[in-house]
């Protein structure tokens, strides 16, 4: 192999780095009209009466909406393919508040000193209703969704009338009775808190009309094939009248997985004729876009005192917040891609249900579900392991997934999965646990040791996958067009969210054309021009959009040798296409493709040659983590510092090494912050309390410690040249990890994420978990 | 109002308006390799300097700095170039959007202290935030980026 397995750099990275235009708001028109969203200071309220009338007398104001001058349709915001699995629960405005931050209306204006002076003379009056806050009595509560005219598409066990989003069981074999015929039973709960994406740059959009009329949304999106389809059906006119461009993205983490940005210049545009931009403001982004969904798991566990798990039951609760965007997807992906971890169980049983309440809905982040699932339940079997005595790696190794094996529950949870067994030929597991052991010195250092008199020092570990794609859900295309001096121009809809995948997709395109990477010119995601791509999430660019680029390939290839045999005047046998040259196998003729294409083009036969493929995953192919952490435990004031994070990833081939072990780097990061700090907290009235980076912490670079990164030598024979995903597993054994490393060091068990300060020390006093530490 | 300010080197008059912040005007004006990630002067996106010293430019009202010397990452390009390539090199470019902000910075440390340790590299760049990469590789680059410097320096 020539360009994959090759750590390259990224092909945009200088122009970067260095500042040049490449981000939404770096290419704004001049004089483009700027809008405000005026959001709400309530929980839940119904508006009374809403009063523009003096706001729109301020000069420079060019419109205003309210839920009675904009049509009203439910839609959802979601990204995911069609018909969606999220409910049709959201209206472009309404009479009703449902989270502080919904939004009441828009203001567009010449300049944004004067829609925000517009937008603070609108008159709002709220009749406040009482908010539904405590997730564990929402079924029974006030509706969150009173009006009657939302639905879903598909069946997923949504019930407006009481407050249920969706609803997911399914059970493999007879739990109960295998829980029944266990020696030792666990039952334990957990919880996590709501995450925020935290991407640096916040969402935005600008709009306007091109020459013909149409709607051209420029946006900062994981998802422009979606984008079109959610606002032709929000704003109800054809998708054909819509082109959305992605320019470079800041980041996005599932945050831009939603549409959220681009409604409301779309409908300024749409009303005016002209230009308009909106910026979301860090406390918007908090406010009025998504987090991670907050989660109540109870698990139970049947274990013999051998070590051999039996049974596994988890039941969830999923707090989804004001609208039902990504619930049904990522409850599911917490069941799914969590309990098949443990593949020897005799039975396992999943329910869960999404809940509607009050808070900022939850949505899409890295992980996806998997994150909380496999909190509660490697946190699970880190208790078991300590109940039967057991060193948890040996634990582990005892009832985990192995390569070769499988669980029909991959068949079970896979759409269209029929009965043929998904044998997991691929996985690493094994490998990345022994491996992790091996590097962070496990039989030395577990459980853990005295630092000073004041600092306990523990490790704990943890193991994950995650998927590669959906599928028979998620499509992505690739379109590859010769040009006139022998390169090629590669149109794909996928969208690099900053992972570096225009260059990885490029690197596969190279080594499919056998040419230099050179001769590949990438363009992505632009509805109009690039094939259809479902969009960067479910961890499926690599996987899922290389392995369209390689059926276009193949394709391409196809046509050289069948335009070469044309050129040649000979049969298509006789012509092997090669190292950039057409070759006549019997006469050994050869011209290179870079004079194949002029004289294709300009002297004979005269044909373009494009090919597009196309490619959706048929089966699982989940990458594979272990992750090992050893941290600090500060007795006096309950404070952990990450001392070593271990992370070992089997994510098949690797197609560019490098990019692969940062995002190993920056998922570990990300799950250190939500394993000890991170929290979107809310007043009892459900105000959000830290909705700017000023309370609301992300990790710095002095809050992470050492962090160390291996891939394991993997290969899936379902991926482009042997790869699968990496960038969601990596944040998955963070917080489990972390925390039963809190438990080794000091014997405190935190089971309610973050792992705060506060918590530890709390309970530290309170148990006398300390006499082990200083006898 | 007007603003006269020196740019990059070069003098520049603005009209803005008394409650304007610096990462506004600049980027109105055409200096787009400035850019915001918060409003709150957490972040470090925005960081430019002024005279000299690593600011940042969300919470600093352009009232404030006129007649002051102000440096954008459009001033320093060839030191971007140079640095950007170590950041680059080590695949810790990502996304992209907080690498102008966090070459500002290293810019400032290398001026302020020559061969940093790793906890001086960490304290000059704490208020550098990066979501995407988990930051051990921007300090293997920015090692690499000095070292490289420094062995060029004492071969001259």
């Amino acid at each position: 192999m020539k360009t994959v397995s090759s750590s390259i750099s990224k092909l945009d990275g200088m122009s970067l780095v260095m500042g040049k235009a490449a981000y939404t708001d770096d290419f704004v028109p001049k004089d483009t009209l700027v809008i405000k969203v005026l959001r709400s200071p309530h929980a839940f309220a119904k508006i009374k009466n809403i009063d523009t009338s003096i706001a729109e007398k301020v000069p420079g104001v060019e419109c205003i909406f309210t839920y009675k001058n904009v049509i009203r349709k439910p839609y959802t915001r979601a990204g995911q393919c069609y018909p969606e699995l999220a409910p049709y629960d959201k209206f472009l405005l309404d009479n009703y508040v449902r989270h502080v931050g919904d939004d009441v209306a828009i203001i567009a204006a010449v300049d944004e000193k004067t829609a925000t002076k517009a937008m603070k003379l609108i008159k709002v009056d709220y009749q406040i209703l009482t908010p539904v806050l405590d997730l564990k009595q929402a079924e029974n509560s006030t509706l969150v969704h009173p009006e009657k005219d939302i639905f879903t598409q598909l069946q997923v066990g949504f019930k407006r009338n009481k407050n249920i989003v969706a609803q997911i069981d399914f059970e493999l074999g007879d739990t109960q009775r295998a829980l029944k015929e266990s020696e030792i039973i666990l039952k334990r709960t957990y919880n996590t808190q709501a995450q925020a994406q935290a991407m640096m740059e916040t969402q935005r959009s600008y709009t306007y009309l091109d020459n013909y009329g149409r709607l051209v949304v420029v946006t900062s999106t994981q998802i422009p094939f979606h984008v079109r389809r959610i606002l032709s059906n929000a704003l109800d006119i054809p998708m054909s009248k819509i082109r959305v461009i992605k320019p470079r993205i800041g980041g996005g983490f599932g945050a831009k997985q939603t549409a959220h940005s681009e409604f409301y210049p779309a409908l300024v545009t749409l009303k005016t004729g002209k230009a308009s931009k909106i910026v979301y403001s860090r406390r918007e982004v908090f406010r009025g876009t998504t987090s991670r969904h907050a989660m109540t798991f109870d698990i139970t566990i049947g274990a013999d005192r051998d070590g051999k798990i039996n049974a596994i039951d988890m039941n969830g609760l999923w707090d989804t917040g004001a609208y039902g965007e990504h619930a049904y997807t990522t409850l599911g992906a917490a069941g799914k891609k969590v309990l098949t971890l443990y593949n020897k169980v005799k039975a396992c049983r999943f329910g869960g249900k999404a809940l509607y309440t009050n808070h900022v809905p939850g949505g899409a982040l890295r992980g996806f579900g998997v994150t909380q699932g496999t909190f509660a339940l490697e946190s699970a079997i880190n208790e078991l392991s300590k109940e039967l005595n057991i060193d948890p790696i040996k634990l582990r190794e005892e009832n985990m997934i192995k390569k070769g094996e499988t669980t029909p529950l991959y068949n079970m949870t896979t759409k269209d999965a029929g009965k043929e067994p998904m044998y997991m030929d691929s996985c690493l597991l094994e490998y990345c646990v022994s491996r992790g052991k091996e590097l962070i010195l496990w039989d030395e250092k577990y459980p853990m040791k005295k630092i000073t008199p004041t600092k306990v020092r523990g490790v704990g570990m943890a193991i994950s996958q995650q998927g590669s794609g959906i599928p028979k859900v998620d499509m992505a295309s690739a379109t590859l067009k010769l040009n006139d001096d022998g390169f090629f121009t590669l149109l794909l809809g996928a969208t690099d969210i900053g992972t570096g995948s225009d260059t990885i997709l490029s690197q596969i395109a190279a080594e499919a054309l056998d040419i230099d990477i050179n001769k590949i010119n990438i363009y992505t995601a632009d509805t109009d021009l690039t094939p259809f791509d479902s969009g960067a999430y479910a961890s499926s660019t690599t996987y899922t959009t290389g392995n369209a680029i390689i059926d276009a390939a193949e394709k391409m290839k196809n046509l050289i040798i069948k335009y070469g045999a044309k050129y040649f005047n000979t049969v298509e046998k006789n012509i092997v296409f090669s190292n950039s040259n057409i070759i006549k196998k019997d006469s050994n003729e050869i011209i290179s493709l870079e004079d194949f294409s002029k004289k294709i083009t300009y002297n004979m036969l005269f044909s373009q040659l494009t090919a597009t493929g196309s490619f959706v995953p048929k089966k699982a192919a989940p990458p594979y983590m272990a992750g090992f952490a050893e941290v600090d435990v500060d007795i006096e004031t309950g404070k952990v510092e990450i001392v070593n994070f271990i992370g070992v990833v089997d994510c098949g081939m690797a197609i560019n090494p490098k990019l692969a072990k940062v995002q190993v780097e920056g998922g570990i990061v990300q799950g250190i912050g939500f394993a000890l700090y991170e929290e979107a907290k809310y007043t009892k009235e459900g105000k959000l309390i830290n909705d700017t980076f000023m309370e609301y912490k992300i990790p710095t670079r002095k809050d992470i410690g050492n962090i160390y990164v291996e891939l394991a030598d993997g290969y899936d024979e379902t991926g482009p040249y042997g790869a699968k995903s990496i960038g969601e597993v990596v944040i998955n054994t963070v917080a489990p990890a972390i925390t039963d490393a809190i438990y080794n060091a000091c014997g405190v068990r935190v089971r309610d994420l973050p792992a705060t300060p506060e918590k530890i020390l709390l309970q530290l006093q309170l148990d006398g978990s300390l006499s082990c530490i200083n006898d | 109002m007007k603003l006269n300010v020196k740019i990059n080197g070069r003098k520049k008059t603005f009209e803005i308006s008394p409650d304007e912040f610096l990462v506004d005007t600049l980027r109105n004006n055409g200096y787009i390799g400035v850019k915001q990630g918060c409003d709150t002067g957490t972040c470090g996106v925005c960081t430019i300097h002024l005279n000299g010293k690593a600011v940042l430019s969300c919470v600093l009202l352009s009232a404030k700095v006129e007649g002051q010397e102000i440096t954008t990452i459009e001033g320093v390009q060839k030191e971007a170039k140079e640095i950007g390539k170590y950041l680059v090199d080590e695949g810790v470019d990502q996304c992209g959007y907080c690498s102008s902000g966090t070459i500002m910075s290293i810019i400032y440390l290398e001026k302020c202290i020559k061969n940093p340790t790793d906890d001086e590299i960490l304290y000059y760049l704490n208020g550098n935030l990066c979501r995407c990469t988990g930051y051990i590789g921007q300090l293997r680059a920015i090692k690499k980026y000095l070292e490289g410097k420094y062995n060029e320096n004492s071969k001259q």
